[in-house]
């Protein structure tokens, strides 16, 4: 059985397709204005990597912001329900599993099975997403892939007092004029960053193994600073974790199925 | 007068009320807190003529209430909230269950 | 430099000073003052038994420290007044802790409730303050007393701060804002988004489906007003509403906004911006009085 999840997220609309329950093939695209587009895109870009045509495709799932445009879903999953099954489908030994995409992030409590029983979500602020980094980013003038491995150069630990990306936009300006190296910058983002996510793991519990998939799981510096934040030594990030919903998403439709 | 401490931003709105008309800084508040969440002033930075002490909820905490209470509010089987239960005059309310 | 040179432009409001001219301080029993630094303004107002006898109204710098004494030393320019003539000084403002000649400092909360009170009149009840980056709502009794307050200085979303990015955005000056936001032909949806980074995205999604400048900027107007409505509605509006702070200047928000509230706001002629650094020297004034208020 070939079944295809599509995750149409806030800023990059991700593919796979599984065939019995392997990842096959990957494609991703930038949402842009137009998420139907977006999303043919991307699966057209899965599809290749699979090496099959559209026609072999038995099946559809589809999940994110704009699941709604996945016209071809046989079944829409609900996001949390997708986070909790990928966790389990990469690491069986998953009970808490994090989601830190480009505007939302979440935090949800699994069972030994990837069901979801507790969760704490954080939407619609940007303080609270992968837009907090980037918006930093581009207020100290540093590429994003960068902001990652220049946090992790610094032993600092400068307080934010702002709490809203806008506000802590001028704050870091300030820390700038105030001489303050980029690195120290950095990290004093992610911490913030990862704390404000820390916490909410907090209110649905720290139970290990500890899953981060989404888009930012890639930031080296969040996942350090999250690790030292909450006193652990590990945390699990599978491959390429941006398409995590997306698996989650086919895994459930296969099991329904 | 009742003190709201705390936002509303996108995400929801989080306000903690305090009733200073009924608060004497007994300061049980501020033990009952797992975290840091209340402070008693011996003089009230709103309100110069007070006499009495008073609790009040610092900038930098209420700035980030939604993550300050987290950890009395997990998402179910929630008991009661401390600061709540162990004000005597019943000056604390909070806004948001979530 | 270009990026910093262009925001100046969209920031641009002019910096003033003003004396009484019934006013001479030589007959004064007690001289009282205010400064209010704020995030982006700095105030300074000089009392004379109570009554306004001098102000200063600035932007204020990168060190508050700094920013009270240009603030104060604005205020007094041209008086005569030495600074050794001040009988109590309150500070206020999110840097009230760093004003170095403050006798003490009262949070922004009381002194806009007692300058709101001072500036429109014993009939303010409830006072909407929005500033640059924080807005506050403020009910008060009839001797401008507060009785229950509200501010959030957490989210830009309907903060000055806020607006000036979305202003940036758009390439519109902030001071034309308010009237642009009216030239449209009907009424737009408000944009969905009260984070000011999402509604930035929303607003070029918008701007690429054709929608007219000012159309946006309608629809952001109305969505902030909407915004500023359901922070006050926790604590009420009584009859009696004056609104102070910068966002003050903004039609395009205050009139959406007033008109969701239904009451109408009152009017001054007065600098609206001094109210903070007002209700300080006002307290000042109390303090003294009461013999409570002892120079440091």
């Amino acid at each position: 059985m070939i079944i295809a999840g599509i995750d149409c997220g806030a800023k990059n609309t991700k593919s796979v397709i599984l065939r019995d329950g392997k990842i096959i093939g990957k494609g991703m695209t930038l949402t842009g204005f137009d998420q139907a587009s977006a999303v043919k895109e991307s699966l057209d870009a899965a599809l290749k990597d699979a090496g099959i045509d559209a026609k072999d495709v038995d099946k559809i799932s589809g999940t994110g912001a704009g699941m709604e445009e996945i016209k071809d879903a046989s079944m829409k999953v609900n996001e949390i329900r997708a986070m909790a099954k990928a966790a389990n489908y990469f690491f069986p030994s998953a009970r808490t599993v994090t989601d830190v995409g480009a505007e939302m992030g979440r935090a949800v409590k699994i069972d030994e099975r990837g069901k979801a029983i507790d969760f704490a979500i954080n939407e619609k602020c940007a303080a609270g997403a992968g837009a907090f980094i980037e918006a930093m980013a581009r207020a100290i003038e540093v590429e994003l892939e960068e902001m990652g491995p220049m946090a992790l150069q610094s032993d600092k630990s400068i307080p934010m007092n702002a709490q809203c990306a806008i506000f802590a936009e001028s704050e870091v300006v300030g820390l700038i004029h105030a001489k303050t190296v980029k690195e120290d910058i950095s990290k004093a983002i992610h911490d913030a960053m990862a704390s404000r996510i820390v916490s909410m793991i907090r209110r649905i519990g720290v139970n290990e193994d500890i899953v981060m998939i989404g888009g930012v799981a890639l930031n080296p510096g969040f996942v350090g600073c999250l690790k030292r934040e909450l006193g652990i030594d590990r945390v699990y990030i599978p491959a390429d974790p941006a398409f995590g919903a997306a698996v989650g998403a086919a895994v459930v439709l296969k099991e329904e199925a | 007068m009742i003190a709201n401490y705390g936002y509303k931003d996108g995400s929801g709105d989080y306000f903690i009320a305090v009733d200073t008309d009924k608060c004497d800084g007994c300061g049980r508040c501020v033990e009952a807190c797992p975290g840091t969440v209340f402070e008693v002033m011996d003089e009230d930075p709103n309100d110069p003529f007070r006499e009495d002490p008073v609790v009040i909820v610092a900038r930098d905490k209420g700035r980030k209430l939604k993550y300050e209470c987290g950890p009395c509010k997990p998402p179910t089987n929630r008991p009661a909230l401390p600061c709540i239960e162990a004000c005597p005059q019943d000056a604390i309310s909070h806004s948001w269950d979530r | 430099m270009g990026e910093e040179e262009k925001k100046q432009e969209y920031w641009r409001w002019t910096e003033s000073n003003w004396k009484n001219p019934g006013i001479k301080w030589e007959d004064a029993k007690i001289v009282t003052v205010g400064i209010d630094v704020g995030s982006v303004s700095s105030q300074a107002v000089v009392m004379t038994d109570g009554q306004v006898y001098a102000y200063s109204n600035m932007r204020t710098g990168s060190d508050s420290p700094e920013s009270a004494r240009n603030a104060l030393n604005l205020g007094l320019e041209g008086t005569s007044m030495p600074e050794s003539r001040i009988d109590y000084c309150i500070g206020t403002g999110y840097g009230r802790v760093n004003v170095p000649m403050a006798d003490r400092s009262i949070t922004e909360i009381a002194c806009h409730a007692r300058g709101a009170h001072f500036i429109y009149g014993p009939e303010v009840r409830t006072v909407l303050d929005i500033g640059g980056q924080d807005c506050k709502a403020i009910r008060c009794d009839q001797k401008g007393k507060v009785t229950n307050f509200l501010m959030n200085d957490k989210c830009a979303a309907g903060t000055g701060r806020g607006m000036e990015v979305f202003a940036d955005l758009l390439s519109v000056p902030i001071v034309d804002v308010g009237e642009r936001s009216f030239e449209v032909k009907e009424e737009p949806e408000p944009v969905s988004s009260i984070c000011v980074v999402y509604a930035k995205t929303e607003a070029t999604g918008l701007l690429r489906k054709g929608w007219a400048v000012n159309e946006v900027l309608a629809a952001y107007c109305s969505a902030m007003g909407h915004r500023i409505f359901t922070l006050i509605e926790r604590i009420g509006i009584e009859k009696g509403f004056a609104i102070t702070g910068g966002l003050a200047k903004n039609r395009g928000v205050i009139e959406r906004l007033t008109k969701e509230i239904g009451v109408e706001p009152m009017h001054t002629e007065w600098d609206t911006q001094i109210a903070g650094a007002a209700g300080a020297a006002l307290f000042g004034y109390a303090l003294v009085q009461k013999g409570k208020g002892r120079r440091k």
